[in-house]
């Protein structure tokens, strides 16, 4: 089956090592704190949606038609993108070499 | 390869006696158009050659379910944008803008958001611990009989459901562009996709896909350009002339929207109450997280580098697109809604249905030749996906029900192929004919739930299985089936279904959106019958989530690199 028996002894030594305990909670603290800001940021605007939208109609000057909503929105988009960048250039670069060296030393 | 060549015969004939009866309906259906005719062949003959190379390249399952591992981070990223944009999320975000305004950028923000999540929380997980199926991933330390079944059935729900939406958009919006007959586009739309599938496998999907995605991506930024240059990039000058034009309008939906004096650049009526209001941003979000055939695209990376690079550019590629689908709304607001050659004044909408407002546009913006692209793209869009789902539906029933749930693991590799295929044709014959059943109905709900059945019933147990040492397989069948069994439930008792579909007077339950309800009933189903589970089994799950996450964290262990 696709779970092969990784063998017990190698197991231990991966558990055990303290790069690896330090890349789990690394990789996890900022891949939650990363997805914390991207729920908060997308349930405020539809909280904001839901109970003010009134908010998003206003116009970003008197003179203008545009709303605030527009930009805001193109803005949330953009932040979804740049946070995804961020993670990966963390990821494959800083995450990546950890998980390296935990192979190397428990070969 | 005698057999594919004999089944490319057929399809072509078909084709060919169709474009002759479609002249004899010329008079009925709308007048084809040249351009388009050419440029869809001309897709259809390069995907064709690209299916019968793939098709000689597809040797073990590993090329067929995951096109060898062997696909770069951005080529997937382009084929997830493609599975992900289908002419659904073209045609109808840039309508629903075109119509109600603002309200459509809410759609596509939910739609975008689920991606970030998944990157962070599941894309290296999906990689390093699955094979084929995300059903790999939730059996890895649960039983794999009970375990896949479900899976399978979450798979071939959200598969079907989509299809049957996809089909009758594509006949419809085929026979408008093209002067086909409708049953003809549903039966050549399935007859392209069980070829692309049967035969050349994922490399053939993932190819057309990304071919798709260039062209839609070129096409929709076209339109995009052409009407800002109408304006002369001046955006004051863009959205002023669009409130201008809107007041000339021919269409009823804007009628009514002057009328009452609407904001058409703040939110409106989409959402009306707090709990539909989060409940549609759970199911946009998280539906993402339990599509089958975008899951399965994580598959078909070398490693986790890949699949965290594949949803970067994904999500910048979805991204791009929705701001492009908003500017196209706009614009065919300002250029196609004040012409009478647009509009079905009569039915107060537009010709040939609202969803044609970026069509419309291109031929505002340039013309015959611009349109027959468009149409042609559009076309290719909707085979493309239907192909991606066919894809994943064929795997789970291959993979997760034969190979697995009924033969235990012990299936030889071209056995499990040929189910695979043939499972392939038959959800194609099905789809075929759901699609002509379906032509009259209203199949509006059907993507919404299939969403919703992502989110309440395949994401809970994947999310769960990856994240939460104490799962085990009681907790995610009791869980899943909740999840399953209450979305569907609830979106038949819904208006969607329960007045508009049904004909009956009131709605028995008053959301239009289950998820809020059917997540937290799936998340609280495993939750609970998990932590009850005092069984043998269950302790051995328990123990083997060290295993699991050693070999999520570091790679070790993860089903095979590249074949060079």
């Amino acid at each position: 089956m696709n779970n092969d028996p990784v063998d017990s002894q190698l197991i231990k030594r991966i558990r055990d090592n303290p790069k690896y305990q330090q890349l789990v909670a690394k990789r996890s603290r900022f891949a939650w704190l990363l997805s914390i800001i991207m729920l908060v940021i997308y349930y405020a605007f539809i909280l904001v949606v839901a109970f003010v939208p009134n908010v998003l109609g206003n116009k970003l000057s008197p003179d203008s038609v545009i709303s605030v909503g527009i930009p805001i929105g193109v803005l949330i988009i953009v932040i979804a993108f740049v946070l995804t960048g961020i993670y990966v250039f963390r990821a494959n670069g800083t995450f990546d070499e950890l998980a390296r060296q935990v192979k190397e030393e428990t070969k | 390869m005698s057999r594919f060549l004999w089944c490319l015969f057929v399809v072509f004939g078909s084709f060919y006696s169709s474009t002759g009866l479609a002249a004899d309906a010329a008079a009925t259906e709308s007048s084809v158009n040249i351009t388009a005719i050419i440029m869809f062949f001309a897709f259809v003959a390069v995907t064709l050659g690209i299916t019968y190379w793939a098709a000689s390249h597809t040797k073990s399952t590993k090329d067929f379910y995951a096109a060898g591992g062997g696909i770069t981070g951005f080529q997937n990223g382009l084929a997830i944008a493609g599975d992900y944009m289908s002419a659904a999320s073209f045609l109808g975000i840039s309508a629903m803008v075109f119509a109600r305004g603002y309200d459509g950028l809410i759609y596509s923000i939910g739609f975008l958001v689920g991606w970030p999540i998944i990157l962070f929380l599941m894309a290296e997980q999906l990689r390093n611990l699955g094979r084929y199926t995300f059903a790999d991933i939730v059996s890895f330390r649960l039983a794999q009989a009970p375990i896949r079944t479900l899976s399978a059935l979450g798979t071939l729900f959200t598969v079907i459901l989509y299809l049957i939406a996809q089909m009758v958009g594509a006949g419809q919006l085929i026979r408008t562009l093209f002067g086909l007959p409708y049953e003809y586009a549903v039966i050549i739309v399935g007859a392209l996709m069980i070829l692309y599938v049967a035969f050349g496998g994922m490399i053939a999907t993932t190819w057309v896909q990304i071919i798709k995605a260039c062209l839609l991506l070129t096409g929709a930024t076209f339109i995009a350009l052409s009407a800002l240059s109408h304006t002369h990039f001046d955006l004051e000058l863009f959205f002023r002339t669009a409130l201008e034009s809107i007041k000339s309008s021919g269409l009823a939906n804007h009628k009514k929207v002057v009328a009452e004096g609407k904001d058409i650049f703040a939110p409106g009526g989409l959402v009306t109450d707090p709990i539909s209001a989060i409940s549609l941003g759970l199911a946009l979000m998280f539906g993402t997280a339990g599509l089958p055939h975008i899951l399965m695209r994580f598959f078909t990376v070398p490693n986790a580098k890949e699949a965290r690079k594949s949803v970067f550019y994904a999500t910048g590629f979805i991204g791009y697109f929705y701001i492009l689908t908003f500017i196209i709304g706009f614009g065919a607001v300002m250029m196609v809604a004040p012409n009478a050659q647009y509009v079905d004044l009569a039915q107060g909408t537009l010709a040939g249905g609202n969803n044609m407002a970026a069509i419309h546009l291109a031929h505002a913006t340039g013309g015959d030749l611009f349109l027959g692209f468009i149409s042609a793209v559009a076309f290719a869009t909707i085979l493309a996906v239907v192909s991606g789902l066919t894809l994943a539906g064929a795997s789970a029933v291959s993979h997760d029900l034969f190979a697995n749930a009924i033969c235990g693991g012990k299936v030889n590799e071209q056995t499990e192929m040929r189910v695979s295929k043939f499972a392939a044709l038959a959800i194609g014959i099905v789809a075929i004919f759901l699609g002509i059943q379906f032509e009259k109905q209203n199949v509006a709900f059907m993507v919404g739930l299939a969403f919703a059945i992502a989110a309440s019933a395949n994401f809970p147990i994947l999310f769960l299985s990856i994240h939460w040492k104490n799962l085990t397989t009681r907790g995610a069948m009791i869980g899943g089936s909740l999840g399953l069994i209450t979305t569907v439930v609830m979106v038949v008792l819904s208006k969607t279904v329960w007045v508009d579909v049904l004909g009956n007077k009131t709605a028995l339950f008053p959301y239009k959106d289950p998820a809020i309800f059917s997540m937290t009933l799936a998340f609280v189903g495993c939750w609970l019958f998990s932590k009850l589970d005092n069984s043998p089994r269950a302790a051995a799950e328990r123990a083997l989530f060290e295993a699991q996450s050693i070999r999520c964290e570091s790679g070790i262990g993860a089903a095979g690199s590249v074949n060079h």
